[in-house]
């Protein structure tokens, strides 16, 4: 077995290569490898050693920030599988989805514009839940279905649901200050 | 199983050989040195038995140069060559420093960071800064008999990439080895959290003279682990000196006040702000110029309340860091107050009130950010022993970005991103046959490049000519341990790595450090070619030490005729290094790096292996 700083992120971390991962076992395996890696355990060393440290541990830190959220891990398996799920092909998108899409805009455009802290709060729990149940499908579709380019239309979906999410927080951070 | 023998690399090549390492708290107003003894960390004093040492820089006519108490003493009579508050100026231009007005110095504002005219010529901050740090790592020499192996040192987490380069500048200035720098707040956890044996999540509230830090750390199986950090890097106990001294003006109608006026009642604000930490009010007595008397008393309540804003503006960052941690307020299991101003009641109340439990301050709050480097700094001189599993794994505070069509930021690394990171984006030529580019690198949060701090502008040349839009140029963002930035490019259809000359907007270029380093060795009459040798041999020393541990650890993983390249690599700079010719030994150091550079890849490779090991056992348990 050879370990090399172009294996797969899941392969790094010894995890299957799966949307599902077990969250514990991945901050387990990020503290250990960190913790073998990291530039502060290479500080006294010459500077060959001090730089393979760095790209290492630039790379660990990579992969974690890659698999420990669910729309990056997903983005990074589909791009392990060969499929694009960059927004600018977004072709095939729904027209139920379009409608939706739309429909969240104007209520987050609503409450911002009233100044609605209460109502953007509500939006934003009403977001993380429906976001929620996107992922399940998305699992199912991964996992299950190994079906790529049905999952890279739910990556598509939840990737706005996301910027949405971004736009609601922004709001209620403006209100505050 | 296990065939190979694993190397565990933070160990030292000879467990009996103790490192001198220390840890510099380099303060607004104060900076403090701490060492490890004996397994414990302790502030280094100096021969009057005082650890903390007035961050105050005298410059005398006859080149003599005073740093701490003694110059405090000359501040009223010699104000424009006695430099306070020296680290309010580190990376800024003359724009960026609040209450200007109020200071007695000669600036000069040629754009980029502002410099200070003084009896002995120009100097910048990074100067005034080495001077602190050289009285710090003489003491610590002094105290600990040896020289040292390297430093650690402090800085605010809300410090930015020019702040954080000044720092470590002023650190080369003043001929110290820095190993590493640390965040403040992340040091004080450190000090408490190894302490407390703490398990969970921590707020770090740390208000110095002259920063505000505020950091989210999860503890866990001995990693500290940074969540997220914000901060106000202008903003600190200075600025509740300056309201109380804005107070006594309005309230005694003194306007405006002579500068030693101005002065003297600022020092009586100071007082009178650190007697209301005990007593409930106090009384503000002064003699202008004039002959007029001020008599004045302040209460708690007044004061305050005149501070209400100052606190507000503590707040603010309060609620984003724990959005960016995800978090609310009631999942902080401990909030630890760090610095000197945490000890104003009001703000022990207003953070108690905000997170629903009272602060701890158990340990001083002055000396925690020293300590903290201390055991950092013990740990990364390689004096780590089996037992010391722990690891910090800090943030980048602000996003960076590049400046992109418009005015507008681009960000390229994000905020509170784990460190080291690095980060690509690709660009592309707009014209047909151009063959260079100009990049402008920013930090901060804000849209419009104008409300961003600019970090540095450069270019690219030696792209090949082609057609507008073919050209495929990278730009690499490396961010290091320390939190400072390194840029590369490389046109990537013709693997072109193209030349990039960086110009630091707010900072020193390598020639500047270069022609002070030269100066400051004339100045003492020191031999360039001397110290170039010395540290030279020093270097080799140590590669060959390490190396030497290395083949001992890992040998296995080498044949026959690997380890007598490396062998010979090692006799090769031995020889070189009893030698007089520091080039020399700086080509066989280099030797010697390539012809290890596959071996320290193998062992890392093994250490990494040896982990995903120890995974798989785990699961077989589970």
């Amino acid at each position: 077995m050879s370990v090399d700083l172009q294996q797969d992120f899941f392969a790094l971390f010894g995890l299957p290569r799966r949307f599902c991962v077990d969250e514990a076992a991945l901050e387990m395996a990020y503290h250990d490898l960190q913790g073998r890696v990291h530039p502060d355990r290479f500080a006294h060393l010459p500077d060959v050693e001090k730089r393979l440290s760095m790209q290492w541990a630039t790379r660990v830190n990579e992969g974690f920030r890659t698999l420990r959220k669910p729309l990056p891990r997903a983005q990074y398996l589909l791009e392990l599988a060969g499929v694009d799920a960059g927004l600018h092909t977004n072709t095939a998108m729904s027209s139920a989805f379009l409608m939706e899409q739309m429909e969240w805009r104007e209520a987050v455009e609503e409450a911002r514009a009233a100044g609605e802290g209460h109502e953007l709060t509500q939006l934003h729990h009403r977001l993380r839940h429906h976001a929620r149940e996107v992922f399940n499908e998305l699992e199912r579709t991964i996992d299950e279905r190994h079906d790529f380019a049905a999952a890279a239309e739910i990556v598509r979906r939840l990737m706005f649901m996301e910027k949405i999410q971004h736009e609601i927080d922004d709001a209620l951070e403006a209100l505050e200050t | 199983m296990a065939l190979l023998q694993i190397a565990e690399p933070g160990q030292s090549a000879e467990p009996h050989k103790h490192r001198l390492a220390v840890g510099i708290d380099l303060g607004t107003t104060n900076s403090l040195v701490a060492t490890v003894r004996n397994g414990i960390a302790v502030c280094l004093a100096d021969e009057a038995g005082r650890a903390m040492l007035p961050s105050i820089v005298r410059y005398h006519a006859d080149g003599r140069v005073e740093v701490g108490h003694t110059a405090a003493a000359a501040h009223a009579t010699d104000p424009k060559n006695t430099i306070m508050s020296v680290k309010r100026f580190m990376g800024r231009g003359l724009k960026d420093v609040s209450h200007v007005e109020s200071t007695p110095y000669d600036f000069i504002d040629a754009g980029g960071m502002v410099r200070l005219r003084t009896v002995q010529g120009v100097k910048t901050p990074v100067e005034i800064s080495a001077e602190i740090l050289k009285v710090l790592g003489a003491r610590a020499e002094a105290s600990l008999g040896g020289p040292l192996t390297g430093v650690v040192i402090t800085v605010p987490a809300y410090f930015d990439d020019a702040q954080r380069q000044a720092t470590k500048d002023a650190a080369k200035l003043a001929g110290l080895n820095v190993l590493r720098l640390l965040n403040e707040p992340t040091a004080a956890a450190v000090a408490y959290g190894l302490d407390n044996a703490s398990e969970g999540v921590y707020a770090i509230y740390d208000l110095g003279g002259g920063t505000f830090d505020l950091s989210i750390l999860k503890l866990s199986r001995g990693i500290f682990e940074v969540l997220a950090t914000n901060g106000d890097a202008a903003l600190g106990g200075d600025d509740f000196d300056h309201r109380l001294f804005c107070w006594i003006l309005d309230k005694a109608a003194i306007e405006p006040p002579t500068s030693d006026d101005a002065r003297r009642l600022l020092m009586k604000a100071r007082e009178a702000k650190e007697l209301l930490t005990a007593s409930e009010e106090a009384p503000i007595r002064a003699k202008l110029s004039s002959g007029e008397e001020v008599n004045l008393v302040v209460t708690r309540d007044e004061f305050a309340t005149m501070t209400q804003h100052l606190i507000a503006k503590t707040m603010a960052p309060m609620r984003k860091v724990l959005r960016d941690a995800g978090l609310g307020p009631e999942e902080v299991k401990g909030v630890v107050m760090v610095g000197g101003a945490t000890r104003m009641p009001q703000v022990q109340r207003a953070v108690a009130e905000f997170f629903g439990q009272e602060p701890l301050t158990n340990l001083d709050p002055d000396k925690v950010v020293a300590l903290g480097a201390a055991i950092q700094a013990n740990v990364l001189a390689g004096n780590r022993k089996d037992d010391d599993e722990w690891l910090l794994l800090d943030v980048i505070p602000l996003s960076l970005g590049l400046e992109t069509m418009g005015g507008l930021t681009e960000k390229v690394v994000p905020r509170n991103s784990t460190l080291p990171i690095a980060r690509a984006q690709e660009f592309t030529t707009f014209k047909d046959g151009q063959t260079a580019m100009a990049f402008h690198v920013v930090q901060g949060e804000r849209e419009l490049v104008k409300d961003c701090r600019s970090l540095a502008r450069f270019e690219l040349r030696g792209i090949p000519p082609m057609v507008a839009g073919a050209a495929r140029i990278r730009v690499a963002f490396q961010v290091d341990a320390d939190g400072l930035l390194s840029v590369s490019a490389r046109e990537m259809s013709s693997g072109v790595e193209a030349s990039v000359l960086v110009k630091p907007s707010y900072g020193l270029t390598d020639d500047e450090i270069a022609g002070m380093l030269k100066e400051g060795v004339e100045h003492v009459g020191d031999d360039m070619h001397a110290r170039a040798l010395r540290e030279q041999q020093v270097e080799a020393e140590r590669v060959i030490e390490a190396t030497t541990h290395a083949l001992e650890q890992d040998g296995a993983l080498l044949n026959a005729d690997e380890r007598a390249a490396i062998e010979a690599a090692i006799a090769e700079l031995k020889q070189l290094a009893t030698g007089d010719d520091p080039r020399a030994v700086k080509k066989g150091i280099e030797a010697l790096a390539r012809a290890t550079d596959e071996f320290a890849a193998r062992r890392m490779d093994s250490s990494i292996r040896s982990a995903l090991a120890g995974q798989k056992v785990d699961e077989i348990q589970v």
